[in-house]
């Protein structure tokens, strides 16, 4: 019973202990700013890594929401005779959930762990070290770039997910099931509001979303164990808790936003 | 013996512990300038740490590092980068910049501390490639070359900013007889042609016998022996003639602390 007592006790201690190294390692990147605007190259080359590069998964992805989601949507609505609604259905579901949220799960399944098994791995072969014995601060030229392009990105790329699931649920909507096209694009019009739900939906939620996943990714990353296992240990790490805390966060902005 | 110059390092009382493990208990160390200074001992003795440490790259949990007079540990970030941009490092497995050339690895320091023209910056780095015989291989990826050559290319790397002393860490193991031999000439005259300090950490106790002024050698948390390579050669200490002469028995053990060999065997499988 001690000694169980005394793991909860270490555990506890070494969560509270990684949370405040996190937090001086945010601080670091935060102080890390400013060395970014003497090199805006390594942030170009980091937004097409983190976010062109992500967009294959992002468009497909996305497609296939809207689709499902007009499918679904029309199979509820056209029970009321209220099919000519869909595009609002469809574009409110993404704007202020699905968007923000898909977008940034998949953000952290192929960008996250990309960016922490890179910073890993340089750790790993001592580049890391190398580039400090050249009195070139590792933070400064590797993490603060990785980290702005994953903020800057993942806006952008639920701001492209949620049109592309709006053309996929046009698509099948109008396209396959005969909803009405002037209506679909109408009463998407007439009710979809700027700030409700483009701001405070996909934009604030999915630039919440990127960086907190920024975060852990590049955390993870240069917190890990130099070795092989180490380094596949800390990319599980920050696809888990990156998702963990999406979902979490959802909740809470959704909470504090829209009621 | 001693050069009538103030060492370049100096480390006093070093004493260094990573979890329960001393790896340090006390060392007095002095690295003079101009000259090729070892550092010899078995592995998992700390040798990489003294480098570590030397670097500024870890605190001692007591002494003092001095380089060039100034106590590394007492240094803030910036002074601390000013001191290694006269520092090189050559790391055991070279450390390249996976994503970069050849080319833009030796280029990189430069890029990051100077403002030359990219026409004096290419010149610059094709005298360093040329130096290691790398010149033509500049367009490569560090994925593309073999173990010797990526530490040539590292070797130019840490020579780019034309530093006062090279820390060599482990720069022999795993190299081909070749490539082995190329790296001692290398360091060798790397240390005559441009005064180069060079503190070499090593267990290859032929090749740094063959280009060192000086060695240390590390054991048992302690300094077990000083002096030139014959002096060493010529020792009367038990544990420095263990190590000159690569011989299993001796007071540094071969095994790693265990139960007796029989009573081992016997035991039931778990």
């Amino acid at each position: 019973m001690t000694g169980l007592l005394a793991d909860l006790g270490r555990a506890s201690l070494g969560v509270c202990e990684r949370l405040g190294r996190g937090h001086l390692f945010l601080l670091q990147i935060f102080l890390g700013l400013p060395s970014l605007a003497r090199r805006p190259r390594l942030l170009m080359v980091q937004v097409w890594s983190v976010g062109v590069q992500s967009l294959l998964i992002i468009v497909v992805a996305g497609t296939f929401v809207g689709m499902v989601l007009a499918l679904q949507g029309y199979n509820t609505l056209v029970t009321f005779g209220a099919e000519q609604s869909l595009g609002v259905v469809v574009a409110k579901s993404l704007l202020r959930e699905l968007g923000p949220v898909i977008a940034a799960l998949l953000f952290a399944g192929r960008a996250g762990s990309a960016l922490t098994a890179e910073i890993g791995f340089m750790k790993a072969t001592e580049q890391l070290s190398a580039m400090e014995m050249m009195a070139v601060n590792p933070v400064h030229r590797i993490v603060v770039p990785r980290f702005v392009a994953g903020v800057t990105a993942m806006p952008l790329l639920a701001t492209i997910f949620t049109a592309v699931g709006i053309l996929g649920g046009h698509f099948c909507g109008v396209g396959l099931l005969g909803v009405d096209d002037g209506a679909f694009w109408s009463q998407m019009q007439a009710k979809v509001m700027l700030v409700d739900d483009v701001l405070n939906g996909v934009l604030i939620k999915s630039l919440v979303f990127g960086f907190v996943v920024s975060w852990i990714a590049v955390f993870e990353g240069y917190d890990a164990v130099p070795t092989s296992e180490g380094v596949s240990a800390a990319t599980t790490r920050t696809v888990v808790h990156s998702s963990l805390a999406i979902l979490a966060l959802d909740f809470i902005l959704t909470g504090l936003m829209f009621n | 013996m001693r050069n009538p110059d103030p060492p370049i390092v100096c480390i006093r009382d070093l004493r260094f512990q990573r979890g329960a493990r001393l790896i340090f208990d006390g060392i007095d160390l002095d690295i003079q300038r101009g000259k090729v200074t070892a550092i010899l001992g078995p592995s998992g003795t700390g040798k990489t740490t003294l480098l570590r440490l030397i670097g500024g790259q870890l605190a001692p949990s007591g002494g003092s590092v001095l380089v060039e007079g100034q106590d590394v540990q007492q240094l803030g970030q910036s002074a601390l980068y000013t001191l290694r941009k006269r520092m090189g490092m050559l790391f055991q497995s070279g450390a390249l910049l996976t994503d970069l050339t050849v080319f833009e690895n030796v280029a990189f320091p430069l890029r990051e501390h100077t403002n030359l023209t990219p026409a004096l910056l290419r010149s610059l780095v094709l005298m360093k490639l040329e130096m290691v015989g790398l010149r033509g291989a500049r367009d490569l990826y560090p994925r593309e070359l073999s173990g010797g050559m990526a530490r040539r290319v590292a070797l130019a790397r840490a020579i780019a900013l034309d530093p006062n002393m090279i820390l060599y860490d482990e720069p022999f193991s795993g190299q081909d007889p070749i490539s082995m031999g190329i790296l001692v000439r290398l360091i060798r005259e790397l240390s005559d042609a441009l005064g180069l300090t060079s503190v070499l950490v090593s267990h290859d106790v032929a090749e740094t016998n063959s280009i060192a002024d000086y060695i240390y050698v590390l054991a048992g948390a302690k300094i077990v022996g000083v002096g030139t390579p014959a002096q060493l050669q010529a020792s009367s200490s038990p544990m420095v003639r263990q190590f000159m002469g690569g011989l299993a028995d001796g007071p540094v053990p071969f095994h790693f602390p265990a139960r007796g060999y029989l009573e081992d065997l016997l035991a039931p499988t778990p």
